[in-house]
């Protein structure tokens, strides 16, 4: 106890000589993330749901809609998180441990899905799983039937399917850096002790790992819970949830006071899974020692291994490259020459859609070169990263060792996730439309907007990491005579530059992604790639067709060549694994 | 922590620097569809000495909703692209100033639906069912001519239409519906379609590239609804060229609904002359001209040619369905709440 208390005094006399008390205290953590969310978030928020919501809206027909759709979103997330932990905890756990062959390949694969617009994703499932997708046809053929037996678009299952599909990449982040994070003595003890896989398993790495699988579980839930482009697109007309159903109200019923009430709602279930989680989390705080060694990755070397490593790998190849592959086929395969004339279909490799990307054929003034396109995308992905790190790191050491400030504040950063993207778009017109804060035709406010997206990932994924970290470790290296600089890259770095790497992913992948709220901010300068996509594939036409799917294999290129480089970076001072 | 500190007030510094100013700008709020050549900008630019931004701001509901939120500090001079379903709540919102162009004397009455001109027409399309001119013919069918044709069982399965409440064309079809059977029989007609194997997708890109045969696509219906200016589209961006259009629109009575997109100066505007300008040049024949080929709509300009591929391939109905922007506007919410009620549910 005592000499706690001297390490405390020890610590405290040098930071005062090495950096002002106020530098490193709470209230300076969180001041810059503090005001970056309640400049961008809760203001435009608090001002879009006062102007709109008024009483009117309580008539028993609003609530029982609004009661409907909040079963049915609940429902659907819930079975949608499911399903993706059963896919996501054993990839994770596959590419945590195991070495194998286009290991990094297929790990870039699984995250770029995160990345397509819902419309290339719904177009690939459709060339798979539609009405005359490859696998309704083969079967036609094979059993000689005249329509395809399989229904998928309009049904729960594609929901489902497409969730997973998209957030998987999650649960693979976030757990294997969770799981590279295991101490491997601490299996070597308790197999010393005469404990099966199974104990080990229960007693040692669930419990350890809880706090990663929670934050997990949480995200993933919270992405399915706020779905919007699946339930709409996959989904059908016959599904709607409540960010779909606020869409409806605002744009097309111009219904703003209902649309107010079903973001409300949506964000106060939100906060109640936020404060149920950090309430469970904050019961279940465990620190471990930086390995001074670790699991090594290893070739499978048992059958079953070998197994596990194949079976999965054929899974994570049917789910995640099967439904992207159309994209890229088809952007370089024309099934056009003689339209009109159906018996008379030619099929035949071409270049066209790709060459046709770099001529303004109509002269327009809105045309998009696919370079400037991809370059736009990538700056701002690039700046996203940027600032939701710098917003991100203080906050996630703040709540590494919560006090009772942090137990208050650690649910709010998460509500940008269950804010309704259309209502935050709308106060964003109304809160940056006029000075000191006229910044609504500035391009500056898409990556902010994406780096909020980003910003409740980012703290998610570092703080298990930063509060993993050991006091014993600092102090000792205070003792040794460390500047504090000093003592954070000997003691910090080399245990959260994984999670750095694993944050900076995921805002990466956000921002190339497009999401939410900067479908209703414009930025006429700066065309993205998924901006290009929906361009083109809001006129009919093959070519166009043909364009949409070629800027998409872009995108999809861009998105893994982004993805490998992010992963293979190894910062100063990092060991290998 | 420092070097954050610092890293963070250059970021706002450059958040600061990077507002907009300069020489003098005119600014056009608009749909994400609009386009037009960037000659026909840059002469209108050129002539006045100024430049003009386009701020495109996601489809007609969400730009003109920011529009009205914004109507205290507009962002722009003007709005383009409030069509005839939107019309009355834009003008109920008051964002709006008037100005009645000269050229309006030579453009036919039945677009000037303002009479306050503070929204003035500037070009017109029909939404319109496409179909599939190959199916037809290799199975003998004859094409359906009107909304009552669409019952026979001939047709079972075969029209794939969006969902009014999430897609313009797919309220402008029901629209269409209601101009011909009236308010409450179209109730009946789509319970009888339903029945007769309607498919609703939820917007146009899934009904016309995934549903439709005859499209890139090569979905499983042969009809869709989509736009009178499609089939010339699939003409000028086919990968080959087409001797023909594979698709024709259904042009029967009421079975297309007109939509008429307006052009409006916003209220509060500090360059009233420009705005005015920029309108007459909406009207005038550079614009008016450039527009089927950008947009894939008609000017409503009388004077103006039409280009070959549109006389060609373009079919304008005798009897287009109309309603009253006042009625749209009344009833809106409902119709499209009670068609959920009967075909969805």
């Amino acid at each position: 106890m005592s000499s706690t208390i001297s390490h405390e005094r020890n610590r405290a006399q040098k930071n005062r000589f090495s950096v002002p008390a106020w530098l490193t205290s709470r209230l300076f953590l969180w001041l810059f993330p503090i005001g970056f969310i309640g400049l961008f978030f809760f203001y435009p928020l608090t001002r879009i749901l006062t102007y709109s919501l008024n009483v009117s809206v309580f008539t028993p027909e609003n609530i029982k809609l609004i009661s409907d759709v909040l079963l049915f979103t609940l429902y659907q997330a819930l079975l949608s998180t499911l399903l993706t932990l059963l896919l996501g905890l054993p990839a994770a756990y596959l590419f945590a441990r195991f070495d194998f062959p286009g290991k990094s390949l297929i790990r870039a694969l699984t995250a770029v899905p995160f990345m397509l617009p819902t419309v290339v994703v719904a177009a690939g499932f459709n060339a798979l799983l539609g009405p005359r997708g490859w696998l309704n046809l083969g079967l036609m053929a094979s059993l000689g039937l005249e329509t395809g037996p399989i229904q998928f678009v309009g049904t729960l299952g594609a929901i489902l399917l497409a969730h997973v599909f998209y957030n998987t990449t999650i649960v693979i982040r976030l757990m294997g850096s969770a799981f590279s994070q295991l101490d491997p003595r601490l299996e070597g003890a308790a197999r010393s002790l005469g404990a099966n896989t199974l104990n080990v398993w229960g007693y040692v790495f669930l419990p350890l790992l809880r706090p990663h699988l929670l934050a997990a579980a949480l995200l993933v839930f919270l992405f399915n819970f706020t779905s919007f482009g699946v339930i709409l697109l996959l989904g059908g007309p016959s599904f709607t949830t409540l960010e779909v159903e606020t869409y409806i109200q605002a744009l097309h019923m111009l219904n703003l006071p209902l649309a107010g009430l079903l973001s409300v709602v949506q964000i106060l279930c939100t906060l109640t899974f936020s404060v149920i989680y950090t309430r469970i989390i904050s019961k279940a705080r465990l620190q471990i020692f930086p390995r001074a060694d670790q699991y090594k990755l290893q070739r499978p070397h048992t059958l079953g291994e070998k197994g596990y490593v194949i079976g999965l790998n054929v899974i994570l190849i049917f789910v995640f490259v099967l439904p992207m592959l159309a994209l890229p086929l088809r952007s370089v395969f024309r099934l056009e020459a003689a339209r009109g004339e159906r018996a008379d279909v030619k099929y035949g490799l071409t270049s066209e859609y790709y060459s046709e990307l770099f001529t303004n054929r109509r002269g327009s003034i809105f045309y998009v070169p696919p370079i400037q396109a991809a370059f736009n995308s990538l700056g701002y992905a690039g700046i996203t990263v940027l600032i939701s790190l710098m917003m991100g790191f203080p906050a996630a050491s703040a709540l590494a060792h919560p006090g009772k400030l942090e137990r208050w504040l650690d649910p709010l950063f998460l509500l940008p996730l269950g804010a309704s993207a259309v209502t935050l778009g709308l106060g964003f017109i109304i809160s940056f439309n006029r000075p000191p804060l006229r910044m609504l035709a500035s391009p500056w406010l898409i990556p902010l907007a994406h780096s909020m997206v980003a910003l409740p990932f980012v703290i998610r994924t570092l703080q298990p990491a930063l509060a993993s970290i050991p006091d014993r470790l600092r102090d000792a290296a205070f003792i040794l005579g460390a500047s504090p600089y000093r003592a954070w890259l000997a003691v910090d770095w080399p245990i959260i530059w994984r999670a750095s790497l694993a944050a900076a992913t995921f805002a990466f992948t956000i921002s190339l992604g497009e999401f939410g709220a900067t479908a209703l901010l414009t930025r006429p300068e700066y065309p993205t790639i998924p901006i290009a996509i929906y361009r083109f594939l809001s006129q009919p036409g093959g070519l166009n067709y043909g364009q949409a799917m070629a800027m998409a294999t872009i995108l999809m290129f861009l998105a893994t060549g982004g993805i490998m480089l992010i992963e293979r970076f190894r910062p100063p001072g990092a060991r290998e694994f | 922590m420092k070097q954050y500190v610092i890293l963070f007030m250059s970021f706002i510094l450059t958040v600061g620097a990077c507002a907009p100013k300069g020489p003098v700008t005119l600014t056009v709020m608009t749909h994400d569809s609009f386009a037009v050549s960037e000659e026909v900008v840059r002469s209108f630019e050129q002539a006045n000495n100024i430049k003009v931004t386009f701020l495109a701001s996601g489809d007609t509901g969400a730009a003109l909703n920011k529009a009205i939120l914004t109507k205290d500090a507009p962002l722009a001079d003007l709005f383009f692209g409030v069509d005839n379903t939107f019309m009355s709540r834009a003008l109920e919102a008051e964002i709006f100033e008037p100005y009645r162009p000269q050229a309006l004397e030579i453009i036919p009455t039945n677009f000037q639906l303002d009479p306050t001109s503070n929204l003035i027409p500037v070009d017109y399309g029909d939404v319109c069912i496409n179909y599939d001119k190959a199916y037809f013919s290799e199975n003998n069918l004859s094409v359906p001519e009107t909304f009552e044709d669409l019952l026979k069982p001939e047709y079972f399965g075969l029209l794939a239409v969006e969902n009014p409440a999430t897609s313009s064309p797919g309220l402008a079809f029901l629209l269409a519906s209601i101009a011909h059977f009236g308010d409450p029989d179209y109730l009946k007609y789509w319970g009888q379609l339903r029945d007769n194997g309607l498919i609703v997708v939820s917007d146009w890109e899934t009904a016309y590239y995934t549903n439709f045969s005859a499209s890139s696509g090569r979905g499983p219906q042969p009809m869709v609804v989509s736009y009178g200016s499609s089939p010339p589209a699939e003409v000028i961006f086919s990968e080959t060229p087409l001797d023909d259009a594979p698709t024709a629109s259904i042009i029967g009575p009421d079975t297309c609904f007109r939509q008429i997109e307006f052009v409006g100066i916003l209220k509060g505007t500090e360059q009233r002359d420009l705005a005015e300008k920029f309108i007459d040049f909406m009207l005038a024949e550079d614009f008016q001209a450039d527009l089927p080929l950008q947009m894939f709509v008609f000017p409503v300009n009388p004077d103006v040619d039409l280009p070959d591929v549109f006389i060609q391939y373009a079919q304008i109905p005798d009897q287009p369905a109309l309603l009253d922007p006042a009625d749209i506007a009344a009833n809106r919410e409902r119709w499209i709440n009670d068609w959920t009620d009967v075909v969805i549910r």
